[in-house]
């Protein structure tokens, strides 16, 4: 995914950004099914912080994870913006809690960058990329990391 | 419809048959003159060997031909049904399982146990029989192969053997020409098997005008001489027999009515018009007897539809949607506080009604008899006798009990293993029986029943019962409880479903298979049930399964716990106690216990065990929900309050997440929260050790004490 692949037709990739634990991340936009206001969730015994419970989403028991404290950035705090990003990946649809969504990025692949060596934490992980957007760096999520870490987690 | 699709099919027809077989030979075990029965089984056996021609299936085909041709010897009352014989006929509808289910999976089968069982058979088979039947083998095969086409060489290779000499009365039905059969090709199937005469009559052909180019009026009588079976003319007609009337009669050899080959006299228009008036009654003749024939010969299964299982399943979730969108709905017009409008709330609660209509309907579809269930314990039970050296039979009742498909296929391994250990330990051999006063055959009875929203699974043995000095000295031996424990019967009973134990002195290759009742107890717990057993010396030991109806909807009391709403299940809970301060005594610093009738029982605090803050209630506050716990035996809940009681429609969590200890899965409230559904065993496991007076002593502890 992060070849470059130069040439006159290169494929354009979109992402949504948004921002969580003041850090702005992006996801690919194929794997995000919808965005929903935060609505209060069922809160689940024996789970980790970053789990904060389940969601009805017609019909389907869908987990909400904090993807701030997920990524070790600290609980989201309360606000009205707060959205949740319903993803799926992998056959499993979770939804992930951030501050705000911001736009949407339409990026070539060869502006992707991998991402930077750095002593490893648990954001870095489950970043593939970054992006860069005028002044700022937008984080890659990689949705499938979350998810692996998902059940080590809450084991 | 691709090749393989067929044989797909032709393999999920053969397990249809091969139950109506297994049906077939118990009730012929009933009624072995039951002839009605007997060609049911035929059918069954002749079936199976003509679908496994056309795929080829050589093994199964020769088989199923052996098994058929001593079959068509009870048929024609060549051979009588013996105990024996029925034996025989069983392990062949194994043996014959057993090649379906090899061809199936494209393996070898067992040529050991096949080459038996067709040795036993032949024997059946008459020296003449046998070399008919070898000579026939193949023949048969390509008439399978294409019904049409009979081949030649059967004549020649029959011509020592007597003519015999038939005379069919066929009489096509309407719907045999609109399915599109030709008379004169089972004609042209019939000279092909000896010299034939046929003549049409016409008796019947009404008047020009009144004649309906439709209908079926004519009908024939054919002579055939043949040395061949009266069988293979019904195989001719196998295809038709149930789209027409059709008699088949061995005529007396010695006085031959022969038919004449005149053309046959157009009946006068004076004789006809008579019989076109009564023609009512004659066509309510005919009608009666085309009912009798199908009363008797082809009894045919009710229309069904074959339909994916998935399928089926997604139309449950959308309906289950439906009914949570109906509760949604219900809620949010009662939030409206709207004046009494009669209207809505009428309209309001016909949908609630048709939608529960059509959740009952939707489910209703996967729940299956566990009819085929039972029927394949027969065979487990054929087999466990026979390598136990017992005599031992099958009787099941309400095998027409109606069980979620789920629950059917998860409760096939727990029940075979039962059904085996009330064959390998339960009876006693039959000297032992006789010693008893008993009958020497020891029954294992299977039965199945709907009580009050559950279903019930009974597995009885009239054996010789417990013995439970030996299940308590066994335990003691293997460190599961504490030599100087004072158990009661039940608890004894209960050892039974430890992991690791075992009765069997020898491990018999049938029950010691390293899997205990512990396992059993695990399957059935998994699908939300609970095993039970109950023992008489001398005369028996039952297992009872209760079982919740259905996987999908359950009934629970909804609770709340720790300032969230959940759902506990009803069936669970034995029953709600409001305690006062002076019933509740604390033991230790966290600990306490609760006096019920007479009996200390732990008091869980849900909340607690969840790992949640507690409530804003106090402690002595709330409501305990008593429930009875493998681990810790009686227990009482606590939990804030009780709500409601509802259905609710079960949601897995791990679908989408992963298993939360203490809970079983989900659903979604009226006011589209999710609330999750407690087990009350996880919950209880939770608990942090600590010193409680358990109603029944936990063995287990007691091994880490020890």
């Amino acid at each position: 995914m992060l070849d470059a692949n130069e040439g006159p037709t290169e494929a354009q990739f979109e992402f949504i950004t948004f921002s969580a634990g003041n850090q702005s991340f992006c996801l690919e936009i194929m794997q995000i099914r919808e965005i929903r206001r935060w609505t209060p969730v069922t809160k689940l015994p024996h789970t980790p912080d970053d789990v904060l419970g389940v969601m009805n989403l017609r019909g389907a028991v869908i987990p909400i994870f904090d993807l701030s404290a997920r990524f070790g950035l600290g609980e989201t705090p309360d606000n009205e913006r707060n959205v949740v990003i319903v993803a799926a990946a992998g056959g499993t649809t979770i939804g992930l809690l951030v501050e705000s969504v911001s736009e949407i990025l339409s990026v070539a692949k060869s502006s992707i960058q991998e991402t930077p060596d750095m002593k490893s934490d648990a954001a870095r992980q489950a970043i593939v990329g970054v992006i860069s957007v005028g002044e700022s760096m937008v984080r890659v999520v990689n949705l499938d990391a979350v998810l692996d870490q998902e059940g080590g987690v809450a084991a | 419809m691709s090749r393989n699709s067929i044989r797909d099919t032709f393999f999920e027809e053969c397990e249809e048959l091969l139950e109506a077989l297994v049906e077939g030979l118990s009730s012929m075990e009933q009624d072995p003159d039951d002839m009605n029965v007997v060609n049911a089984v035929f059918r069954a056996v002749h079936s199976i060997k003509g679908g496994a021609g056309a795929f080829a299936l050589d093994r199964l085909v020769s088989f199923a031909h052996t098994f058929e041709t001593v079959m068509d010897k009870v048929r024609s009352q060549d051979l009588k049904v013996t105990e024996e014989l029925m034996h025989l006929f069983h392990r062949s509808g194994d043996q014959l399982a057993d090649l379906v289910e090899a061809a199936r999976d494209e393996r070898e089968p067992n040529a050991e146990s096949e080459a038996a069982i067709l040795k036993e058979l032949d024997s059946y088979l008459g020296e003449a029989d046998k070399d008919d039947s070898f000579s026939f083998d193949a023949v048969t095969l390509d008439f399978d192969a294409a019904p049409a086409e009979v081949d030649a060489p059967e004549d020649s290779s029959e011509e020592d053997a007597a003519l015999r000499r038939f005379r069919i009365h066929f009489k096509p039905s309407a719907a045999l020409y609109a399915n599109g059969h030709e008379p004169l090709l089972l004609f042209d199937a019939l000279a092909e098997l000896g010299e034939l005469r046929a003549v049409a009559d016409l008796s019947e052909l009404p008047e020009f005008d009144a004649f309906d180019p439709n209908g079926a009026v004519m009908s024939w009588t054919l002579q055939l001489e043949t040395s061949e079976p009266e069988t293979v003319l019904h195989e001719i007609f196998e295809f038709v027999e149930s789209l027409c009337e059709l008699d088949i009669r061995e005529e007396d050899g010695a006085a031959p009515p022969a038919l004449s080959d005149d053309p046959p006299d157009l009946p006068g228009l004076a004789p006809l018009a008579p019989r076109e008036t009564g023609s009512p009654s004659a066509a309510a003749e005919a009608a009666e007897a085309r009912s009798d024939a199908r009363g008797g010969e082809a009894r045919g299964p009710r229309p069904t539809l074959r339909v994916d299982l998935e399928r089926v399943d997604r139309l449950i979730n959308t309906v289950g949607e439906l009914i949570i969108n109906q509760a949604m709905i219900s809620q949010r017009i009662e939030e409206l506080e709207l004046p009494a409008v009669a209207h809505l709330t009428n309209e309001l609660e016909a949908y609630k009604l048709l939608a529960r209509d059509i959740q009952e309907g939707v489910m209703a579809i996967r729940a299956q008899p566990v009819k085929p269930l039972f029927q394949r314990m027969s065979r487990i039970v054929r087999e466990a006798a026979e390598a136990t050296g017992k005599k031992a039979r099958l009787v099941t009742v309400g095998d027409s009990t109606e069980v979620d498909k789920t629950v059917i296929e998860r409760l096939a391994d727990p029940l075979t293993h039962m059904v085996r250990n009330a064959v390998d330990h339960g009876l006693e051999k039959s000297d032992a029986r006789a010693a008893a006063g008993k009958e020497a055959i020891g029954t294992i009875r299977l039965s199945a029943s709907h009580r009050s929203g559950s279903v019930f699974i009974e597995i009885a043995d009239d054996g010789a019962g417990l013995n439970r000095a030996r299940i308590l000295e066994k335990a003691i031996e293997k460190g599961l409880v504490l030599p100087e424990a004072e158990l009661s019967e039940s608890e004894i009973d209960n050892l039974l479903f430890l992991p690791g134990f075992s009765t069997a002195s020898e491990v018999s290759n049938l029950s010691g298979r390293g899997v205990g009742m512990d396992v059993v107890k695990n399957a059935v717990a998994a699908l939300g049930g609970r095993v039970s057993i109950t023992s008489t010396p001398g005369s028996g030991t039952t297992f009872t399964i209760v079982l919740p109806l259905t996987l999908a909807v359950m009934d629970g009391f909804v609770i709340s716990v720790a300032d969230q709403t959940m759902v506990i299940p009803i069936a669970s809970i034995i029953e709600t106690i409001r305690p006062g301060q002076r019933d509740l005594h604390a033991v230790g610093t966290k600990g306490m216990v609760i006096l019920v009738r007479g009996a200390y029982v732990p008091v869980v605090d849900v909340a607690f065990n969840l790992g949640l803050a507690p409530g804003r209630k106090e402690a002595g506050e709330g409501v305990l929900l008593l429930v009875s716990t493998e681990s810790q035996g009686l227990t009482a809940l606590r939990v804030e309050a009780i709500h409601d009681q509802r259905q609710v429609v079960i949601k897995s969590l791990e679908s989408n997440y992963v298993a939360i200890p203490g809970v079983s899965a989900a659903t979604i409230l009226g006011d589209g929260k999710i609330a999750l559904i407690l087990d009350p065993e996880e919950v209880v496991k939770l608990q942090p050790a600590a010193p409680y007076f358990p109603a029944i002593t936990p063995p287990k502890l007691e091994l880490h004490h020890a």
